[in-house]
């Protein structure tokens, strides 16, 4: 892919805005996505995410901006001029029509021959693993079958882009694991760029190439998501993707150290700021060192106020000597139990510093 | 919120989108429509208004109409006499349908099937015929008059409130039994961990459940009998009601004008209730939601009795109304000679049989225009969504609070107008058309617009994302969704087609004659056998054809439904919607 350097971008958005009355949906949405690109919009409900992924599909109109598709301004068009296929959240599948007319839909128009529209359609029921479902109603499958075959809808006329409003969101928990891996393999063999909404961040993390987390309407972060997970750029990303534990501290004259409480920690480091300032020191409950393993620096003692069993891991809840909020941290169930701690023992631990992310305090 | 500030930096209009080629088409729909409303509903409406603030030579005089109105004792009168009886109508129909209903869902009584269909027997006549039983046997000449010789004087407000109970009785019973099938079985669960009495459960869960549909049926029966005119005209005697005042104004004394007022001041009443209505339902919150549990109605020795005794005789009196009607048009004069004919129905003093089929013919052709413009109608305002999208709702659902006889008036006023191209319209069958099709326009429009919000919104948005036209989808995935609804919205205008009278009764002319309006007339010329053996036939054709729609659906869903889920996958929801049509 990266060889042709020279390609346009498949979507790209200028300065998008869109308001809903007095309330603004999104303010100057500018991004770029790669050909072949599997992107993630991800964002707490009323984010935008859904609006910007409809402005896209044509669906609803922008105020002010442009969108490119493949070079090509598609900002006026209706969505019947635009080149993509869309599956919705409902799956809006015809049920008054069988599996094969459902896919065959969009090629019906196109003028084609019976044989070739046929044949299309067996490929792409062969591809989302139901030709053998052909002749059956929609309501007759299940919630996972029923939305492969809108996937394959939506890719029967090789549309250049898919857009997938949160497809999985109906589904229950572990039909919509298989169904990630499904998504992103047939994604992947096509080559199709695709852009997902979702507001589940475990969905985005295994799925994208790029997560684009939104919220209160803007891009808060673009990357990929070892990047957004590991280096989130504000503590609404670093909340709102994965767990993380905030300590409120104060800077120290040393750079790369911070005040919590009456210890000094050495933390990740960032721009350097002055003695005194408040700063939000971050960590992921299971980079929280305990027992064997917090050795080194900074260490701390806490006390165990609860303790959830949650299969491969326990969560353990610490309180810390001064009254701040409790930190969560994970341990790995083995280890937990090595451990040979109860509720109201006191726990030993050790925050990482190259773990221990910093943010100016009052995000 | 801190957006204000920033919203105000946006511009408000929106990037334009080029215009495709269905557009043109969307938007084509959308103002044929609006001219239809425009031209059937709003102009017509607007000619009443204004021809009752004319005087009789056609200059303005404001008011003066109406003092002239209120002032007339002979006149006013009809104005206490329509609410007197329409408020007494409305109180013993619902009072009665209530628990009618109540043993047809909460019972286990023997012969409910059967007493669901029976009740259900008025729906087929016009109005006019539940009078005319009425006077078959409590009349001067009926035939327990005749034989103990005690004459009840079912001539006044007591007939028109007998003939309007039995008229809107079906009316009240469908929407009271979609109101106490949509209930919740938990509740009643929980009322009875509680230790609730069955008394205090009936009061604090029953009732309360049913509230809407009670409000609900009051708000019809009242405007059914407020407008209906054929039961007043005919057993009435001298009692004046709004609806024969006009009649008599404009048929009797020529007199338009006086028409036009007495037309605008039913309005009121008709309107109120219709508004009123709306707000109270706009409150209705889903009572039974998803995981709802239908209540099943437990054996109960005494409660099935007292229910099936109550409903015997409930659908004792309206099969012996229909028994009479058949009877005295099938003999040789009732109630003194029994002795079997069919010379009644001959119907020589009307034409012979071509007022019928006029109404088969109209029934037919107001089924299939009512049907696709309320169909098309309801996708144009629900699907392309214009700034005028609000106004065409509100002209939609308008018809149903304008009376039959306003409604016949204004396309007098319309359509007999010296000089207007729509005169062409005047004295043909098409007129009687479009009157039908607007007077009942509104369950339609509704039950379409029901139809189309039940089905998923994306269905365009797909479409469109591959490249489909609109109308492409409507015919292949919208249509065949909605069959049901269509079926019955089309069953709904012909049967009402068959029987309606208020609406038409001025627009008929030679030639144009309609059966129900030949009811009237020979029962005025005192051809009361006619009347009745003609009632037979229109009752006779509403059945056959109510029938034959039934076997018919029976056929069609199981070839073209077959992809429906399950039967016991439908909720309650559905089946109260269900419970609206017969």
């Amino acid at each position: 892919m990266s060889t042709e350097a020279a390609r346009p971008a498949a979507v790209a958005l200028e300065g998008i805005t869109k308001k809903f009355g007095q309330f603004v949906a999104l303010r100057g949405i500018t991004l770029s996505i790669s050909p072949g690109e599997f992107v993630c919009f991800l964002g707490p409900s009323g984010c935008g995410k859904t609006t910007l992924l409809r402005i896209i599909a044509g669906l609803e109109r922008q105020n002010t901006g442009s969108v490119m598709m493949g070079g090509r301004d598609v900002s006026g068009l209706p969505p019947s001029h635009r080149n993509y296929g869309i599956v919705f959240q409902s799956y809006a599948l015809f049920p008054n029509l069988t599996v094969a007319r459902n896919v065959a839909y969009g090629l019906e128009t196109r003028r084609r021959a019976r044989a070739v529209i046929d044949r299309r359609v067996d490929e792409l029921l062969a591809l989302v693993g139901l030709a053998a479902h052909k002749h059956k109603y929609p309501a007759q499958l299940s919630g996972g079958e029923q939305q492969r075959i809108a996937l394959a809808r939506a890719l029967a006329p090789s549309p250049a882009l898919l857009l997938l409003d949160e497809p999985l969101s109906a589904l229950d928990a572990r039909v919509r694991q298989s169904l990630r891996h499904e998504i992103r393999a047939l994604q992947r063999r096509l080559g199709v760029t695709t852009i997902m909404v979702t507001h589940d961040q475990e969905e985005a993390l295994a799925m994208a190439d790029r997560i684009v987390v939104m919220n209160h309407g803007v891009v808060e972060q673009v990357g990929p998501p070892l990047d957004v997970y590991t280096r989130p750029r504000s503590p609404f990303v670093a909340r709102f993707v994965g767990q993380m534990n905030f300590l409120e501290a104060t800077a120290c004259a040393r750079p790369g150290w911070a005040r919590l409480g009456g210890v000094e920690m050495r933390h990740a480091g960032g721009e350097p700021t002055p003695a005194g300032t408040r700063l939000l020191l971050a960590i992921r409950p299971e980079e929280i060192l305990v027992g064997p393993a917090a050795g080194g620096e900074n260490r701390l003692v806490t006390r165990i106020r609860a303790i959830q069993f949650l299969g491969p891991f326990t969560r353990l809840t610490l309180a810390l000597p001064d009254g701040t909020p409790p930190l969560e941290c994970d341990v790995a169930a083995g280890a937990f139990a090595a451990l040979g701690a109860a509720e109201g023992s006191d726990l030993a631990l050790s925050l990482r510093p190259d773990a221990l992310r910093v943010f100016p305090a009052g995000g | 919120m801190g957006s204000v500030g920033v919203a105000s930096g946006i511009p408000a209009r929106t990037v334009r989108h080029r215009l495709a080629g269905e557009d043109v088409i969307r938007y084509a729909l959308v103002a044929l429509f609006a001219l239809v409303l425009y031209l059937f509903v709003l102009y017509p409406l607007l000619h009443v208004i204004w021809r009752s603030l004319l005087g009789t030579d056609g200059g303005f005089v404001g008011a003066a109409n109406y003092r002239r109105y209120f002032s007339t004792p002979a006149i006013a009168a009809s104005i206490w006499n329509s609410l007197f009886v329409s408020v007494v109508s409305m109180v013993i129909t619902v009072a009665l349908a209530g628990g009618y209903a109540y043993a047809l869902t909460r019972t286990l009584m023997p012969g409910r099937g059967l007493f669901r269909v029976v009740a259900m027997l008025p729906l087929f006549a016009p109005s006019l015929v539940q009078a005319l039983a009425f006077i078959y046997v409590f009349g001067n000449n009926g035939i327990l008059t005749r034989t103990t010789g005690y004459n009840v004087g079912i001539y006044g407000a007591k007939g028109i409130v007998l003939a309007e109970v039995f008229y809107c009785f079906p009316h009240a019973l469908l929407i009271l039994i979609a109101a106490l099938s949509a209930t919740d079985a938990r509740l009643y669960d929980a009322a009875r961990t509680l230790g609730a009495s069955p008394l205090r459960t009936f009061l604090t869960v029953t009732l309360p459940g049913i509230k809407f549909g009670l409000v609900s049926a009051c708000f019809v029966v009242f405007t059914l009998v407020i407008t209906d005119f054929g039961a007043p005209k005919a057993i009435g005697g001298k009692f004046s009601v709004m609806a024969t005042e006009i009649y008599n104004q404009v048929s009797g004394q020529q007199n338009f004008t006086m028409g036009a007022t007495v037309s605008v001041v039913l309005l009121i009443p008709a309107v109120l209730a219709f508004l009123v209505d709306r707000l109270v339902q706009r409150r209705q919150y889903a009572l039974v939601t998803a995981s709802s549990r239908p209540l099943l109605p437990v054996r109960r020795r005494l409660a099935d009795w007292a229910g099936f005794g109550y409903c015997a005789l409930i659908a004792g009196v309206i099969t012996g109304m229909y028994v009479s009607i058949a009877v005295y048009s099938l003999v040789k004069r009732w109630p003194y000679d029994f002795t079997p004919t069919l010379r009644h129905y001959r119907f020589d003093t009307v034409g012979g049989y071509a007022p019928l089929w006029n109404s088969v013919y109209v029934a037919a052709l107001t089924a299939v225009v009512g049907t696709v413009l309320t169909f098309v109608g309801a996708y144009v305002v629900e699907k392309c969504r214009t700034r005028g999208s609000g106004a065409l709702y509100l002209l939609s659902v308008l018809p149903v609070s304008i009376p039959g006889m306003v409604l016949g008036l204004a396309y007098i006023f319309t359509f007999n107008a010296p000089g207007s191209p729509l005169n062409v319209l005047y004295g043909t069958l098409a007129i009687l058309i479009i009157s039908n099709v607007i007077h009942y326009f509104t369950v339609g429009f509704l039950t379409a617009t029901t139809a189309l919000r039940q089905m998923d919104a994306e269905f365009e948005n797909v479409s469109a994302s591959l490249g489909v036209p609109f109308y492409r989808t409507f015919w292949r995935v919208t249509v065949p969704i909605a069959l049901p609804s269509i079926v019955a919205i089309s069953m709904y205008f012909f049967l009402n087609a068959m029987v309606t009278l208020s609406a038409v009764v001025f627009l008929v002319a030679p030639g144009t004659e309609l059966a129900a309006v030949a009811v009237l007339l020979m029962d005025d010329a005192g051809d009361t056998a006619q009347a009745a053996a003609m009632s037979v036939c229109i009752i006779g054709i509403g059945l056959a054809v109510r029938s034959g729609y039934w076997a018919l659906m029976r056929g069609v869903s199981r070839r073209t439904q077959a992809w429906r889920e399950p039967r016991e996958n439908t909720t309650l929801a559905d089946r109260g919607r269900e419970a609206a049509f017969p």
